[in-house]
């Protein structure tokens, strides 16, 4: 099972992790294409977040975790990079908006570059007008960039944590239920604004909205207490899929 | 229930309120009775060349405190200087690395010292560092008040690092932003407002302190000579004139006192202000 107008870029092999007592999640394998938009799925607990943590190495924050099995980005073991490195790769938007609370619109976007000290040939300018465009928020907040980021609303500062993203340009973005603290409109426009990035970046989403995979994603993988049950295309995996568990939680009877 | 235990419980009721609310009064008194003491004392001797002028020798009328003034200044922050920077890197070290045995027994000296009278810090710092220097000095001084400051700032600046929310130091480092960065860069700005306001409480708290000083600063009744000669400080001064035989330095006694009140309040009150504006911070 294969994308064949794209490749794998980012994957899992044998990828078990815990927090001390038990596993979290057992021999995941899994790939995630380039320039495509992956959901993970499942009931809570399931070990979707730790999943997704274990992509750019975040799991390391939580102390006690340990890892089993390999993550490999561009074929290379990202457990043996250096984790700074590794994240400006892998970029990660959280559940919750958390913008510095110290620090401007515009300073928040450009946090990344001014905190890691690195300016290429675009000024910083222009790469918080281009970031802020490719999260949507531009428009909205062209007039008052140097204003403090917690004036703007939940779902204004959800896209701004993925502007703040962007500005590194990482190769892929994680976005850890990007929408489960937001109303449905801002919802939307984040299901949106994933739709229109996919063409730059390789998204991985987890979510336990199955309406939100459905729309917005290209592969689905389903967990289940601690295990990837089901991995496919997310249009055959909610029309045909092949395990029964997959078949009882999407259409309900469970979760 | 009878009217009789019903009468009873309502006097009883009465009885405790009127001793709690009693309490509470007697606790206000005591500040204000202080604080009135000392103006009514205080003030009669309080004019600007008092603040500005050197103490005179006994009997003659006049002098002031101003190169106590000045002493206090330039030994509590040289104290700052010394203590503030150790209090707030060790509670970065603690708040980062602390969390098992070592992070444990650090906070509990950290309160022992903090419980340790300040006259016993005072001859520390006089056994090791005015004996070997074979000289009273301001900066022995200074390093006393520091030993009483550090643990103080090393446990408030704690307390205000771990109100920073984790998702923030996880913002920052899922950017890619090495730890070190991440921690003077996000988590330490996100927390200033207190950590400021732990310093102010600290240095207004050491500003008063006259035991550590009475054997290390020594007082000085003219312009000090440098860090390493003795200097005057307001502490020094009340302690000097209050114990001594004249009417003129008793009176002089209480005008530095009021000064001396009234700076270290003042500190308290900014540091208040401050603390309400950090915690709107942290909370939005």
């Amino acid at each position: 099972m294969s994308d064949e107008r794209t490749y794998s870029i980012l994957e899992a092999r044998g990828l078990s992790a815990g927090y001390g007592s038990g596993d979290a999640i057992r021999n995941v394998n899994m790939h995630f294409y380039d320039k495509r938009i992956t959901a993970i799925i499942g009931p809570s607990g399931c070990g979707k977040s730790t999943l997704i943590r274990c992509l750019n190495r975040m799991h390391e924050e939580i102390p006690g975790t340990q890892v089993r099995g390999v993550v490999a980005l561009s074929e290379r073991n990202i457990f043996h990079m250096d984790p700074v490195r590794l994240r400006r790769q892998v970029g990660m938007v959280f559940q919750r908006p958390n913008p510095f609370p110290t620090m401007s619109i515009f300073r928040n976007v450009a946090a990344g570059l001014i905190l890691n000290g690195l300016r290429g040939e675009r000024s910083l300018a222009e790469v918080v007008e281009t970031s802020l465009r490719q999260a949507a928020l531009f428009d909205e907040v062209k007039d008052k960039l140097d204003q403090p980021a917690l004036n703007l609303s939940g779902g204004q500062q959800q896209r701004l944590c993925i502007a703040r993203a962007l500005a590194v340009e990482p190769k892929v973005l994680l976005l850890d239920e990007p929408c489960s603290a937001l109303d449905p409109i801002a919802t939307a426009k984040i299901e949106e604004l994933l739709l229109q990035l996919k063409d730059q970046l390789t998204i991985v989403m987890v979510t336990h909205n199955m309406q939100q995979a459905a729309r917005v994603s290209d592969w689905t993988g389903f967990m289940l207490m601690g295990e990837l049950v089901e991995f496919g295309r997310t249009d055959e995996i909610f029309t045909t899929p092949r395990d029964p568990r997959t078949q009882d939680y999407i259409t309900g009877r469970f979760g | 229930m009878t009217d009789a235990r019903l009468r009873r419980r309502k006097i009883v009721n009465g009885l405790m309120f009127s001793l709690t609310a009693a309490c509470t009064i007697a606790c206000l008194a005591v500040l204000f009775v202080i604080l009135g003491y000392i103006v009514y004392h205080g003030a009669a001797a309080l004019d600007w060349s008092f603040l500005t002028r050197l103490p005179k020798p006994v009997g003659e009328p006049g002098g002031g405190i101003a190169n106590a003034m000045v002493g206090s200044a330039k030994i509590v922050a040289l104290a700052a200087v010394l203590g503030v920077p150790v209090g707030v890197l060790g509670a970065v070290y603690l708040h980062e690395f602390g969390h098992n045995r070592i992070g444990f027994v650090i906070r509990y000296a950290a309160d022992l010292l903090n419980g340790m009278p300040s006259i016993v810090i005072g001859v520390f710092a006089y056994g090791l560092i005015v004996l070997p220097m074979k000289r009273f000095s301001a900066l022995a001084g200074s390093a006393a008040l520091a030993v009483i400051m550090i643990p103080i700032v090393l446990r408030s600046t704690e307390e205000f690092l771990r109100l920073v929310p984790a998702s923030l130091r996880e913002a920052g480092l899922a950017l890619g932003v090495p730890r070190w960065k991440v921690i003077l860069l996000v988590v330490i700005p996100s927390a200033w407002g207190g950590i400021l306001t732990g310093i102010l409480l600290a240095v207004s708290r050491i500003a008063g302190e006259s035991a550590p000083l009475i054997f290390t600063a020594f007082g000085n009744r003219f312009w000090d000579n440098g860090w390493l000669n003795p200097m005057s400080a307001l502490p020094l001064t009340i302690y000097t004139y209050a114990i001594s035989p004249y009417e003129d330095w008793h009176r002089q006694a209480w005008a530095a006192a009021m000064v001396l009140v009234l700076v270290v309040l003042a500190g308290n009150v900014l540091a208040r202000l401050l603390m309400r504006g950090g915690r709107g911070a942290s909370n939005a």
